[in-house]
């Protein structure tokens, strides 16, 4: 606070200077109503925030391996990935090999070599459980175990997995590969699987923003220029949905689209196939777009409608009175005064089509998995944690930059629920 | 949106089949949520009207699955002295009913009384950083639920909280926050802060303040963010698979294995009394609404 | 009938009146009919005989849940009905206890435990109680004529229908390459090999978009049931027990099935483990496997329960023996599992499974 010696500060009734005073007050009014944040802030903190923060550190820190091989590791480091592996390598080896089957520990550093290199698995198991009975010299006896241990293959992968710190799984999740001298290069081509899931994910959440669009924008106008009293009947049927179970909602589009469920049934009834060639209508992308679209339509409607009720009928009507079509009249004039709803409904369904995990996982099939289904493939039965980090890491960067995109077009505060 | 009575030959066209189209959109936002309710007293154990229920025959109309609600997994569903109890203790539909509540009601409490302190901190104009806070607070609704439980499964195992209640409730309350922050904020929006001044010109102390003049106002608000943040715990199912351990199963938990493993028409059952609930909820939450509306002196619309 | 997680242990604790004494141990298995079977041959009688208490989960094979607790140090499972090739897995990754196969009761015989058991029965962290074999099998009112080869399962233009496969690489690669013409014994040799997994590959791609994939055991009778498919693999238990209780019109089809034993494991740090390893002793007694087996057609690991299998409960006329995945007429077609290979090749696999199913 600078005051200048010629002109006298205006001073509040305790003597210090006003300007003084009232950034004191406004300080404490800040910190008032900061502190009423504060609770919650911190809950999220420690609930929320910190937790994703340590799930996705699991996609950069992986210190299996150096943690269970020690002596491997620290001599790998050294290694320069080219020259024959040598005999104090794998004594080095063969000493850890001895403590981790003594700890029951080689299965895990196993497993993460056998990421790098299938086939690995069992050579580790197995050697181990002779390990302690090896003698040196012991790059000979480990090789009369198992030929494979001559191969510098074995040791370029253990290499790679001897990184605790890696961006190995995030170059996985992209469909790289990090080799041992530490650069990347593509997965071979049968191997690409993620960058092609991420496009199908997003594929699939555009498809049914669409529809959720075409579907939602006739009834957000019908009900927006009905009377209240009429309008509102009708939002029961749009709010009912939002407020029913999504595993309800699922169940019930499982018995009305299932090959003996309810359409194809009436199919039949009417003719439109015959009984042995019933629709497959679920268990495969198909399904899962028509139940997506049936979630997630409340999403866009409550937006729209919310836009549309605030849209001036005379513009409307003056636009007709100089002459416009009803077409003109709509398309020139009614439908640019929508966009704002659009936007705001077509982000947030988009966002939360994005990270879909229930629906596709229990009517998708095969072909209707999205990335979260394979996240938690990988957390639940390949037990590879640290890819799933990677391709959570790389799903959290889009859903954050479209939350982004929603916070500079529509504005957080301007969120409607119902 | 009625016809005028100049509208041409091609303009009354489009007007009905305008609304046949709106008509056929409303037909398939609600009729599968319709469609499971006669399903549920099917007398077999399919997923289709048979044609015995097509033509209204009462035999072909049974209350089996919702008595299958209460006996599965009793220990004796024949024993005429403590049936109740052991349906009570022992049937697993009732047990995840009784923990779906108890999380809910639960992780509803906590959401709700911070989230709407934080709502009124937020409403606040001298509230720093205020678009920044808000963002961060909202995200719970916006991070792909796989994420969020993976995280909490995590952190949770860390502090011993893995499969425990503590750790589902404090999960499922932070899914709620956002909810209870959008409603408030949202009542909040209207409300005249020299309503606040006017209260402390008189002396009264902010406590007293908050509670007789802007808790009165922001109590619909309030409410409805707490049934949203009760049904977004009631309905989730991502969290509980990670994080939940048998004793702690929810209904979604068990509809999820339920529909994953062997579809049975008793999941048909559960989901209607499930859409009876939603019913039950939506209703107060439109009282509420109209209340509120009343109470600020709008007119009713 | 649906036995998910059915707390009977809560309801014995009640019904008998016993107090606190009582141990409370979770036993996990497979769901559906299967732990039924285990309900009725092992939990029902121990639970009669010691007064504890068992609570029965259902869970879909994999060590994901057994890690997830003991590594959240928060271990809630006692006992868990695992495949070979996870047991073996999870003993090398510490996340099971090891057994002491000495408390083993001898068999009714009197051939000690150690002989008693098959080959394989008896790992350092885990105890067999059953065979089984992943097989295929056909609704017959729905097939016209008798398929009877694996080589009919892939044969779309013979057979049209949707079929079921087991969302997984196991059994199916093996089974695609029997069907393509590999023998028996050289199948994991062929599978060995980048082209062996191309050609199983291969031979899969001629049905896929014919193929609906099923995850727990219990689907596979559901969906022939439901008439989703006319054709699945399945587990053979499973299959026969829609035949035996329910009157199924299905068929097995005993032609290159992947024979597979399921195994006891107590996770490692589990709340009950005594109670646990007295449970376990028991159940894989002479009498208890042998009782177990008149409830689903999955055979007893250990030999002396052979001559003790009867007839399906409450069916005199139903005998269980040709059922069985180890009667002489079926066995002679298995593939054996190689749990090793399985070990050692299931992440790749998987990978390259799940990448073949979205595309």
């Amino acid at each position: 606070m600078s005051q200048t010696a010629d002109k006298q500060p205006v001073l509040a009734a305790d003597g210090t200077p006003l300007k003084q005073a009232l950034d004191a007050a406004l300080f404490r009014n800040r910190m008032r109503a900061f502190m009423l944040v504060l609770p919650l802030l911190l809950f999220l903190f420690v609930t929320f925030i910190i937790p994703i923060g340590i799930f996705l550190s699991f996609g950069i820190h992986d210190p299996v391996f150096s943690k269970f091989m020690p002596k491997t590791s620290a001599v790998l480091s050294d290694w320069d990935t080219t020259s024959e592996p040598t005999e104090d390598m794998y004594a080095a080896l063969v000493a850890d090999m001895v403590v981790a089957r003594k700890d029951k520990t080689i299965g895990r550093a196993a497993t993460r070599v056998n990421r790098e290199l299938s086939g690995t698995r069992s050579l580790f198991t197995s050697s181990a459980r002779k390990a302690a009975k090896l003698e040196a010299p012991f790059k000979e006896s480990l090789v009369a175990v198992k030929k494979q241990w001559a191969d510098p293959e074995v040791w370029k992968a253990m290499k790679v997995a001897s990184r605790s710190w890696t961006l190995g799984y995030y170059a996985n999740a992209l469909d790289y590969k990090q080799v041992a001298d530490g650069s990347f290069e593509p997965q071979p081509e049968n191997r690409q699987i993620h960058v092609p899931l991420l496009v199908k994910t997003l594929w699939i959440s555009l498809q049914v923003t669409l529809y959720c669009l075409i579907l939602g924008y006739p009834i957000a106008y019908l009900m927006s220029n009905l009377p209240a009293r009429t309008s509102n009947l009708l939002m029961i049927l749009v709010l009912l949905p939002f407020w029913t179970s999504i595993l309800v909602r699922t169940t019930a589009w499982i018995a009305m689209l299932q090959s003996q469920g309810v359409l194809n049934d009436l199919f039949v009834l009417f003719g439109v196939t015959d009984d042995d060639n019933r629709y497959s209508m679920i268990y495969n992308k198909l399904g899962t777009l028509i139940a997506m679209t049936h979630i997630l339509l409340p999403f866009m409607v409550l937006p729209l409608y919310s836009v549309m009720r605030g849209i001036p009928p005379s513009y409307v009507r003056a636009a007709k009175s100089m002459g416009a079509t009803n077409w003109t009249a709509f398309s020139r004039i009614y439908a640019p005064q929508t966009i704002p709803g659009i936007g705001a409904g077509a982000i947030l369904v988009f966002i939360v089509a994005i990270g879909y995990y229930i629906t596709p996982a229990l009517v998708g099939g095969q072909d209707g998995q999205m990335i979260s289904n394979v996240i938690a493939f990988h957390m639940k039965s390949s037990l590879n944690w640290s890819l799933a980090a990677a391709l959570g890491g790389v799903l959290l960067v889009v859903v954050m930059t479209l939350y982004w995109i929603y916070d500079r077009v529509v504005g957080i505060d301007n969120m409607k629920l119902g | 949106m009625s016809l005028p009575i100049y509208a041409g030959w091609g303009e009354r066209l489009w007007y009905y089949t305008f609304r046949v189209i709106c008509g056929l959109i409303f037909l398939f936002l609600i009729t599968p949520i319709i469609i499971v309710i006669p399903l549920s007293f099917n007398v077999e154990p399919y997923f289709s009207f048979t044609s015995g229920m097509l033509s209204l025959d009462p035999d072909a109309f049974s209350l089996r699955w919702y008595k299958d609600i209460f006996t599965n997994g009793m220990a004796n569903p024949d024993a005429t002295t403590g049936w109740w109890a052991d349906s009570w203790n022992n049937a697993q539909w009732l047990r995840s009913m009784r923990n779906s509540f108890f999380i809910g009601i639960c992780a509803t409490i906590i959401s709700t009384s911070i989230g709407t302190l934080a709502a009124v901190g937020l409403s606040r104009s001298e509230m720093p950083y205020k678009n920044q806070i808000m963002a961060l607070l909202i995200s719970p609704m916006i991070v792909p639920l796989v994420i969020t439980a993976a995280g909490a499964f995590k952190a949770f195992s860390m502090l011993g909280l893995a499969y425990t209640y503590t750790g589902l409730i404090l999960a499922h309350a932070v899914l709620g926050t956002p909810f209870v922050i959008i409603t408030v904020t949202a009542t909040l929006v209207g409300f005249d802060q020299s309503l606040v001044r006017a209260a402390q010109s008189m002396g009264a102390t902010p406590f007293r303040t908050f509670f007789k003049v802007q808790m009165p106002l922001i109590l619909p608000g309030v409410i409805s963010g707490a049934l949203f943040a009760f049904i977004t715990s009631f309905d989730e199912v991502v969290v509980v698979i990670q994080l939940a351990a048998a004793e702690q199963r929810t209904i979604p938990r068990q509809m999820f294995s339920g529909i994953r493993e062997q579809i049975s028409p008793t999941i048909l059952a559960v989901a209607t009394i499930l859409v009876m609930i939603s019913i039950a909820l939506l209703a107060t939450l439109e009282m509420i609404r109209r209340r509120s509306e009343r109470l600020r002196g709008l007119s009713p619309s | 009938m649906k036995f998910n997680q059915i707390s009977l242990g809560v309801a014995a604790a009640l019904v008998m009146g016993a107090t606190n004494a009582a141990d409370t141990i979770t036993v996990v298995s497979w769901g559906g009919a299967y732990t039924v079977s285990q309900v009725e041959a092992y939990h029902k009688p121990w639970m009669a005989k010691t007064g504890n208490s068992i609570i029965s989960e259902d869970y879909n094979g994999g060590l994901s849940e057994v890690k997830a607790q003991v590594d959240a140090g928060n271990v809630k499972w006692d006992l868990v009905d695992v495949e070979l090739s996870d047991a073996v897995r999870g003993c090398d990754e510490g996340l099971l206890e090891t057994l002491d196969a000495s408390v083993l009761p001898a068999g009714a015989d009197g051939s000690a435990a150690a002989d008693d058991f098959i080959d394989g029965a008896l790992q350092d962290c885990a105890v067999a109680s059953i065979v089984w074999s992943t097989i295929y099998a056909y609704d017959n009112t729905v097939i016209d004529g008798q398929p009877s080869t694996i080589g009919d399962f892939f044969d779309l233009e013979k057979y049209p229908g949707k079929r079921g496969l087991r969302k997984s690489p196991k059994a199916n690669l093996e089974m695609a390459l029997a069907a393509d013409g590999v023998a028996a014994e050289e199948i994991y040799d062929v599978l060995s090999t980048p082209e062996g997994i191309d050609r199983a590959f291969a031979k899969l791609d001629t049905i896929k978009g014919e193929t609906i994939f099923w995850e727990a055991g219990a689907q596979p009778p559901q969906l022939l049931a439901d008439g989703e498919v006319v054709m699945t693999t399945a587990y053979n238990g499973r299959i026969f027990n829609a035949m035996a209780a329910e009157g199924k019109p299905f068929e097995v089809v005993w032609d290159a099935q992947v024979f597979d034993m399921d195994l006891w494991v107590i996770p490692k740090g589990a709340p009950n483990k005594e109670a646990a390893m007295d449970f376990l002793a028991f159940s894989t007694s002479t009498e208890q496997l042998a009782a177990q087996a008149s409830w689903i057609s999955y055979g007893p690991a250990r030999k002396s329960s052979a001559p003790l299998v009867g007839h399906y409960d409450g069916k005199p006329e139903l005998e269980m023996a040709p059922h069985m995945p180890t009667a002489p007429e079926n066995f002679g077609t298995a593939i054996a599992n190689d749990f090793e290979f399985w070990a050692d090749n299931q992440d790749e696999l998987n990978e390259r499974f799940n990448a073949w199913l979205a595309s």
